[in-house]
C-alpha cells in the first residue's frame, strides 16, 4: 500500500480520504516551499549579523512555538482575513484571499513551522567555520559567491533538517488552520481536520481509525525519506 | 621610479596588547616575519590581507594602496588580490582537490595550472577530497590554491606549524622550490629559525607588537636582536655566496663570497653559478695568529677582530664570542674559550686568521636562494 502511487490508491481509499490526503500533502509542500527562502534569510541574519532589535526578531520568530495554535489562527484571521488589515491590502493588490481557502491553510502551516525551520538553519550556519569563508574571500570571492558556494552548501544538512521539521509540523497542523480557515472538505480539510470531523460524528470511529493509519504511514514515510536524504547530504558536505 | 616595495605601517589596539608596526621590504623574494608566539605576527598579515582592519596606518604593495586611514581607503579582501596560506589549510571540505585549486581562478590558464600542479606534485590528488589527504598534502593543496589565484603577494602563516616533523620534512622541499621559482613577494610568518634560514631573504623581527629589526637576513642575523634566539651552540653567521666550482674527486664545492674570497665546503648538489646562503657556526671557527701551510684546515681567511663579547650561560659554560671583519661588510663570528683569549692576548683591532674546517659546513647549512640579495 505504501509503494502504490496515489492514483492506484483509489481502490484502497475512499474519495473523501483521498481528498484529505492530497490536500494535506499539497498544503505541507507549499508551506515548505514558501518557508524555505524566509528560513534561510532569517537563519542567516540571526547567525551572522548583529543589528538593533535582533533579540526582538528572534523572540517574534519563536512566538508561534509557544503560543497556543488557536491564538495564531485568531491573529491570522484578524490580520490576513479578507477584512483583515493586511489581508484586505493583499486582496486589493494581488486578488488573493486567504480566508476559507487552502492558501490560508498554507499560511497557517508556514507560520507555525517557521521557528522550527529557522532554528535548524541558524544552528547549521553557525556551525560553518568562518575561517573557510575568510579563505574564500582571500581567493577573490565576493560575499554573494562565498554565501552560494561555501556557506549554503555546508548548511545543507541543516536545511534538510529544517525542511523535514517544517513538513512534519505542517502535516500535523490543526489549531491555527481550523480557527483561521475553518474545516471545509476539499478546500481546507486536511487529514487532522477530517479526523476531527469523524470523531465529532457518532458511528464514524472506523473512518477515524483509517485516517489515523494513513497519518502514521505518511509520517513514517517522510521520516525515512528525510533520514536517507540527510545522510546523503551529510556525506557530501563532509567530502566523500 | 622606485623599486617595488611592500610598505606596512599601522597601529591596532588588540584586546590584550597593542600593535604598532612599521617596515618596508623589497617586493621580491621571501620575507620572514619572525617573533615569539603572540608577538603579533599573524595580525600583520591579516591586516595586509584585509581580514583585519587596523585603527590607523597605511599598507602599500607594489605602489598599490590597499589601506590608508587618512584617505579612508580600505580595499575589500576579495579585491586585494592576495594569496593567503593559513596555518590550518582551510580547504573547502565539500569540494574535490581540483575544485579547491580552481576556486580562486579568474581566467582559466591550463599551462599555469599544469605548472603549479607539477611544482607541488598534486597530480595524484586532484580527484581526492580534503578529508582523505594527509596534513602535508592538505598544505600543498592550500599553497597551490593560493598561487592559482595569481596573487600580487603571497602571505603564509606558519604553514608548517600544524604538521609533525616527518610532514614538515615532506613539505619543506616544496617550499624551497617555491622560493626559487615564484617571482611574487612572499611574506612568511614563522617562529622557527630553521625554516627562516632555509627560506628567507629578508627578515622582520617582531617583539611585543613592535618591529625590532628589519633587513636582509644576513644583516639581521648577525645583529644583537637575534642573540636571545641563538643559544650557546647555535651562534652562527650567515653569508650569501655563489657556487664557483665543484671538486668531484674530493667531494667538495668552492663557494665565492666575492672576488678573491672563496671557501671550500662539502659538496653541494647545485649548478655552478647558483646563489646560495651559507651558515657557519661560531663553534666551527678557530683563530690563529699566523697562517700555517701545513694544516688540514682548508679555509684560512685573514680577518680583523672588531668586537669581543663575553658569554656566561651558567658557571660551566663560559665562552667568548669574537666578531671578525672579513672586509667588505661581511662579519664572521667565532666562539673560543677564555683561556685561548688570554693566551693569544687577543684584543679588538687585531689582525688574525680565521680557520674553518671544510667538512664542518655541509648541505644542510646551505640553502639555495633564487633571489640574490644585494
Amino acid at each position: 500500500m505504501v509503494s502504490a502511487p496515489i492514483w492506484e490508491m483509489k481502490s484502497l481509499l475512499t474519495e473523501y480520504e483521498l481528498m484529505a490526503l492530497q490536500l494535506s500533502l499539497k498544503v505541507a509542500t507549499y508551506s515548505v516551499i514558501w518557508l524555505l527562502p524566509f528560513g534561510i534569510l532569517l537563519g542567516w541574519l540571526l547567525a551572522r549579523k548583529e543589528f538593533i532589535g535582533k533579540s526582538v526578531l528572534d523572540s517574534l520568530i519563536h512566538l508561534p512555538l509557544v503560543l497556543p495554535p488557536v491564538v495564531i489562527g485568531y491573529l491570522l484571521l484578524i490580520a490576513m482575513g479578507r477584512q483583515g488589515f493586511i489581508g484586505q491590502w493583499f486582496y486589493d493588490w494581488f486578488g488573493i484571499s486567504f480566508s476559507f481557502s487552502w492558501r490560508g491553510a498554507v499560511l497557517a502551516c508556514a507560520v507555525v513551522s517557521l521557528p522550527l525551520m529557522v532554528r535548524a538553519i541558524r544552528l547549521s550556519i553557525e556551525s560553518v567555520d568562518l575561517k573557510l569563508e575568510q579563505a574564500a574571500r582571500t581567493l577573490g570571492a565576493s560575499s554573494l559567491k562565498v554565501f552560494l558556494t561555501i556557506t549554503l552548501p555546508l548548511t545543507l544538512p541543516g536545511i534538510v533538517t529544517g525542511i523535514m521539521l517544517a513538513f512534519a509540523r505542517s502535516l500535523g497542523e490543526f489549531g491555527a488552520t481550523i480557527s483561521f480557515v475553518s474545516n471545509i472538505p476539499g478546500e481546507t480539510q486536511t487529514i487532522p481536520l477530517a479526523m476531527f470531523s469523524f470523531l465529532e460524528t457518532p458511528g464514524q470511529e472506523m473512518a477515524a481509525a483509517r485516517l489515523c493509519i494513513i497519518s502514521i504511514i505518511i509520517a513514517l514515510g517522510s521520516l525515512l525519506l528525510s533520514e536517507w536524504v540527510s545522510r546523503k547530504v551529510r556525506r557530501k558536505v563532509a567530502g566523500a | 621610479m622606485t623599486n617595488p616595495q611592500v610598505e606596512v605601517e599601522f597601529y591596532k589596539q588588540m584586546e590584550s596588547a597593542e600593535l604598532a608596526v612599521n617596515f618596508t621590504v623589497p617586493a621580491q623574494g621571501i620575507t620572514a616575519i619572525f617573533g615569539r608566539s603572540g608577538a603579533g605576527k599573524t595580525t600583520i598579515i591579516n591586516a595586509i590581507s584585509g581580514l583585519l582592519v587596523p585603527d590607523r596606518g597605511k599598507i602599500n604593495i607594489n605602489g598599490m594602496t590597499l589601506y590608508d586611514s587618512q584617505d579612508k581607503r580600505n580595499v575589500a579582501v576579495e579585491k586585494r588580490n592576495v594569496g593567503y596560506v593559513f596555518q590550518e589549510s582551510r580547504l573547502f571540505p565539500h569540494f574535490s582537490v581540483q575544485r579547491n585549486l580552481n576556486y580562486g581562478v579568474k581566467k582559466p590558464d591550463n599551462l599555469y595550472f599544469e605548472e603549479i600542479v607539477g611544482l607541488l606534485d598534486l597530480k595524484e590528488l586532484l580527484n581526492r577530497y580534503p578529508r582523505d589527504l594527509s596534513g602535508g598534502e592538505k598544505q600543498r593543496v592550500a599553497i597551490g590554491r593560493a598561487l592559482l589565484s595569481k596573487p600580487d603577494i603571497l602571505l603564509m602563516d606558519e604553514p608548517l606549524a600544524s604538521l609533525d616533523l616527518p610532514r614538515k620534512r615532506e613539505v619543506m622541499p616544496f617550499l624551497e622550490k617555491l622560493a626559487q621559482r615564484i617571482c611574487i613577494p612572499i611574506l612568511y610568518v614563522s617562529h622557527s629559525l630553521n625554516e627562516i634560514l632555509r627560506l628567507a631573504d629578508h627578515l622582520v623581527v617582531i617583539d611585543k607588537g613592535r618591529v625590532v629589526a628589519c633587513g636582509g637576513i644576513e644583516d639581521v642575523w648577525s645583529s644583537q636582536v637575534m642573540r636571545p634566539w641563538q643559544s650557546f651552540h647555535e651562534q652562527s653567521s650567515l653569508f650569501s655566496a655563489q657556487i664557483a666550482k665543484h671538486n668531484l674527486e674530493y667531494g667538495l664545492t668552492q663557494l665565492k663570497f666575492r672576488e678573491g674570497l672563496t671557501f671550500w665546503v662539502q659538496q653541494i648538489s647545485a649548478e655552478p653559478g647558483s646563489n646560495v646562503r651559507l651558515q657557519i657556526r661560531a663553534n666551527d671557527v678557530s683563530i690563529s695568529l699566523e697562517k700555517y701551510d701545513n694544516t688540514s684546515i682548508r679555509n684560512i681567511l685573514p680577518v680583523r677582530i672588531v668586537a669581543i663579547e663575553h658569554q656566561h650561560d651558567g658557571a660551566d659554560k663560559k665562552s667568548v664570542n669574537l666578531k671578525l671583519d672579513m672586509k667588505g661588510g661581511c662579519y664572521l663570528w667565532a666562539t673560543i674559550t677564555r683561556w685561548a683569549l688570554d693566551e693569544l692576548k687577543l684584543c679588538e683591532g687585531m689582525d688574525v686568521y680565521a680557520q674553518i674546517k671544510g667538512v664542518s659546513v655541509s648541505q644542510k647549512d646551505v640553502a639555495l636562494t633564487g633571489y640574490q640579495s644585494q
